[in-house]
């Protein structure tokens, strides 16, 4: 099988890899980069697990190839904490309300819901549901995931407020309420 | 201080945010090659022959495997009906394997499958109930003679109690067929290598499945290893012993290399056994205040292609719980088990009680509809009332613990203005342009925490206990190594905010370890909503059995009688008198010291391990209520409010308590409005993809409303009862009822799952 090369910048650092021409770029940031925070769900394209941000973009990581993203600026879960495990807004927003449960649609849904965050920094709980249309989770519901989003638009800089509550519990539970 | 109740944010989060969580296909040891799949396209046929020349010849694999290949397996399931790894001479359902071949790669896996040749001949196909039930049916297992694999007739079809002169209600339910579609579709990988086999399976119960490969292959449990790491979902589904598990094994042994199998969604959807699948005839009997006076319910079962034990006692559950949280004088029940050509059936969320509260939540809205009494009124006068628990069923299965029906309901109706929505409803009626209004209730009730002693040997586990081990570190700190395997439900964290109370040990200082027969003694799993009322139970009394013997430690460190030491203030200390104390650091750090221990204690004995029991199943309970607007133009269904009340005695963690319960609501809205596996009448899947079979996304679902009331169970010492399934047990009939309720005027009486705008847009239309 022939090969192409591919150069594209993930997560700040330009990766350059000889791939398969049919690889999915998907395949090539699990498989390749070694990047498996991004899921892979369905092989049609309605689940988003593989949700990645690319160019600005929310891109399915399955519906193209990795050569189509050649020279591109590609963002991943893996690319959005910030030094000293310091969470994105939205990373926040999913741990304080309870946006997840099993974690495996939360990499797309967290980066589609980053996507759309840059996009309307104050979407209203219609905007957020169309907004993750694309997105399939089976263990919430969706409220949590929209009470997540909301958070993170509440709190751009991802800083979890002080709570009066905080000392009736467990430093790792900052925000959390009783 | 005790954390139950509390609010607090999970452990499992900051791995699964930041993408550092493991889920099976992350994980690749070297050398590893991948496995896929032939599958077969028909639904029933003979396999004339299958040529493997063209793929075998391919550069990069390495294995192509049929039927013939393995000759000497068993099959799976039942004894008589099992189902081979590989399809053997015959077919029994689209999907199916009939080949599977290793490669170097997962693209040439694929290819390969591309490549194989099976030539069919078809035939006859009974791709459902009826079908399979006519004269003269084509039957998929012959040695049955029929396609009926278990008939439990009536004891007493009640004849005398549906007399002519009885009011009755009669309804036939089809409860649709349902794909669990975890996010995660089915994977594994297993490395068979000189010191043993380790398989890494996104799967419910670790310790079932090492047991069950172990006893498959012949070899010791000791050097067989099942790693479930982070599971992407369950929901009932990943706890079946598919063939893909024991070929990847095999396979391994045979290559020497790590095999690895990723499912795509395609394949999921044919081969991850399916739920529900039930017929139903139901009758009742009432007088005339709408008093239930006898039911009758007879089950029939889809069990698909292959029964599965799991999928026979289905109608089991369903049978012994089709009373629901009424009186009901006379029950009776009856079920068969049929094979049809289609993907096998078995546990679902709620697996069985979804239909029961179905069943009996629709026809007590018949009763109400025939005689004018208010849905909740007629349920609420055939209430059991909270002080005639523990109540005795018609079923040995179900000896209800506690409950609070009526007060469940009387929650329900603070949740909002029932009275106005009525008379609107009303006004809409007359309003041509407007969009109906239906409301509709559902007073559930199920059956949680699988179970008392028994109950889950029926279907092959090793008991009915959750084991839990709590080994106290040498600095103070705790970890809790447990049979639930967890995928979602935040067990981690319920089981730290139990122990952390009991224990006197920080909530931080906790950490929970499963899914891993290597490391944990011993478990049966995570399912029936059985981990916080079984294993949560299992927490706390392994904590209260490591303080008593801290308490040895501590006493004899403070020179004090045992009986005075106290827990207080992350430590021991000498009751009335604080200054007394050593914290809990020194008293675990001299755990381990001979010389530091009382004389009668042995060095490590802060390392407990519980196999808990508990007596009886546990019932939660709940109402609901369900408003939806119609569009008379389109029969678009809206959702405009989804009113839960759930009552699982005590919540651990109201967080996420909710998340279960929102969970479980969407799955049940979904079956309810959106989801149904179908076949065409030659047994071809219509929903092998997600572009076919709609689960629901943000848009499709509502905002959700919450109340909660607490009874609770007399079973465990938490009080708990489970609510993994309580969701999907109770919104299907609420929805379902809503719809009714907004044609009623029209003359609709039953519409059947999922019911969706052409349904409805095919009823208004005869109206014009």
């Amino acid at each position: 099988m022939s090969v192409l090369s591919v150069s594209l910048t993930v997560n700040g650092v330009l990766r350059t890899n000889d791939v398969e021409p049919r690889t999915l770029l998907v395949h090539y940031l699990r498989d390749d980069l070694r990047l498996t925070g991004t899921h892979v769900g369905c092989d049609t394209s309605n689940c988003g697990a593989c949700t990645v941000i690319l160019d600005g973009a929310a891109v399915k990581s399955c519906t193209i190839l990795a050569v189509q993203a050649r020279g591109g600026d590609l963002t991943t879960v893996e690319g959005l904490t910030g030094p000293g495990e310091q969470l994105s807004a939205v990373q926040q927003g999913f741990r304080q309300e309870h946006g997840l449960q099993c974690g495996y649609c939360t990499s797309g849904m967290i980066m589609a819901s980053t996507a759309l965050l840059a996009e309307n920094p104050d979407p209203t709980e219609n905007e957020i549901r169309h907004a993750l249309e694309g997105n399939l989770c089976r263990c919430t519901g969706y409220q949590m995931i929209v009470s997540s989003v909301r958070w993170a638009a509440e709190h751009p800089d991802g800083i979890v407020p002080e709570s009066s509550d905080v000392d009736t519990l467990a430093p790792s539970q900052q925000g959390a309420r009783s | 201080m005790s954390l139950i109740g509390a609010r607090v944010l999970r452990k499992e989060d900051p791995n699964l945010i930041t993408g550092r969580g493991q889920f099976v296909d992350d994980i690749v040891p070297a050398g590893t090659v991948f496995m896929s799949f032939v599958t077969s396209t028909e639904s029933h046929a003979q396999i004339r022959s299958i040529d493997v020349s063209e793929a075998l010849a391919l550069s990069g694999v390495l294995a192509v495997w049929t039927a013939a290949d393995i000759a000497g397996f068993a099959t799976l399931g039942l004894p008589g009906l099992g189902r081979p790894l590989l399809a053997t001479d015959v077919v029994r359902f689209v999907g199916e394997p009939v080949a599977v071949i290793v490669a170097e790669t997962k693209y040439l896996a694929a290819d390969a499958a591309q490549l194989v040749i099976v030539d069919y001949e078809s035939l006859p196909v009974a791709p459902s109930i009826t079908t399979a039930l006519v004269e003269g049916a084509p039957m998929l297992h012959p040695i049955l003679n029929s396609n009926v694999v278990f008939e439990q007739p009536f004891a007493d079809d009640l004849s005398a109690d549906f007399g002519a002169n009885s009011l009755t209600a009669s309804l036939h339910i089809v409860n649709n067929r349902c794909a669990a579609v975890p996010i995660e579709p089915n994977a594994c990988v297993a490395d068979w290598g000189p010191a043993g086999l380790t398989l890494w399976a996104t799967f419910q119960a670790p310790h079932h499945l090492r047991n069950t490969i172990a006893a498959y292959f012949g070899i010791p449990q000791d050097t067989t290893r099942v790693i479930t790491p982070d599971v992407g979902g369950g929901f009932g589904a990943k706890i079946n012993f598919v063939p893909e598990y024991f070929l990847a094994c095999a396979l391994s042994r045979k290559l020497s290399r790590p095999v690895k199998y990723t499912q795509t969604r395609s394949e999921c959807q044919l081969l991850m056994y399916h739920g529900r699948a039930q017929e139903q005839d139901v009758k009742v009997a009432y007088d005339e205040t709408g008093k239930l006076l006898a039911l009758r319910v007879r089950v029939t079962q889809d069990q698909g292609a292959y029964p599965d034990p799991t999928g026979m006692g289905l109608p089991v559950l369903t049978t012994a719980m089709v009373a629901g949280c009424y009186k009901i004088p006379k029950v009776a029940i009856s079920w068969r088990n049929v094979v049809t050509n289609t993907t096998p059936v078995a546990a679902y969320r709620g697996a069985g009680r979804p239909e029961a509260s179905f069943l009996i939540e629709r026809i007590i809205d018949l009763v109400a509809d025939q005689t004018g009494i208010d849905p909740v009124e007629i349920r609420r006068r055939n209430f059991i009332a909270s002080n005639e628990f523990p109540y005795a069923t018609h079923s040995p299965l179900a000896v209800y613990d506690s409950g609070n029906f009526d007060g469940a309901m009387t929650e329900l109706l603070t949740l909002f203005d029932y009275d106005a929505l009525k008379i609107e409803q009303a006004r809409r009626r007359q309003t041509p342009d407007e969009k109906l209004i239906g409301i509709g209730f559902s007073s559930w009730l199920e059956l949680a925490a699988f179970g008392p002693p028994g109950s889950l040997e029926g279907f092959g586990h090793l008991g009915s206990w959750e084991s839990v081990q709590i080994r106290v570190q040498p600095d103070g700190s705790a970890i809790i190594y447990t049979g639930a395997s967890p995928h979602g439900q935040g067990t981690v964290t319920t089981f730290a905010q139990i122990a952390a109370g009991e224990l006197g040990i920080p909530f931080d200082k906790i950490s929970v370890r499963h899914g891993d027969t290597a490391t944990v003694p011993q478990g049966i799993g995570t399912m029936g909503s059985r981990i916080t009322a079984i294993g949560g139970e299992g927490v706390r009394n392994a904590s209260l059995r490591v303080v008593e013997r801290a308490k040895m430690i501590a006493a004899h460190i403070l020179e004090a009688d045992p009986a005075d030491v106290v827990l207080e203030g992350g430590g021991f200390a000498v009751n009335g008198t604080p200054s007394r104390s050593v914290p809990w650091s020194e008293v675990a750090w001299k755990s381990f010291q001979p010389l530091q221990i009382p004389t009668e204690s042995e060095p490590g004995s802060l390392d407990v391990t519980i196999f808990q029991q508990v007596p009886n199943f546990s019932f939660p309970s709940g109402a609901y209520c369900c408003t939806v607007e119609i569009d008379r133009g389109t029969g678009e269904i809206k959702i405009t409010g989804m009113y839960l009340v759930d009552d699982c005695g005590t919540v651990i963690n109201p967080l996420l308590a909710e998340g279960q319960v929102h969970g479980g609501v969407a799955q049940g809205i979904a079956q309810a409005l959106y989801e149904g596996i179908s076949y065409n009448e030659n047994g071809s899947p219509l929903t092998a993809t997600l572009m076919d079979y709609l689960i629901p996304a943000a848009t499709e679902l509502p905002r959700f409303t919450e109340g909660r009331i607490n009874t609770p169970t007399p079973n465990n010492g938490l009080g708990a009862k489970g609510i993994g399934e309580s969701g999907s047990v109770g919104a299907p009939p609420a929805v379902v009822n809503a719809v009714v309720d907004a044609l009623s005027h029209l003359g609709v009486k039953n519409l059947n799952m999922p019911v969706t705008p052409f349904q409805v847009w095919n009823i208004l239309k005869e109206v014009k």
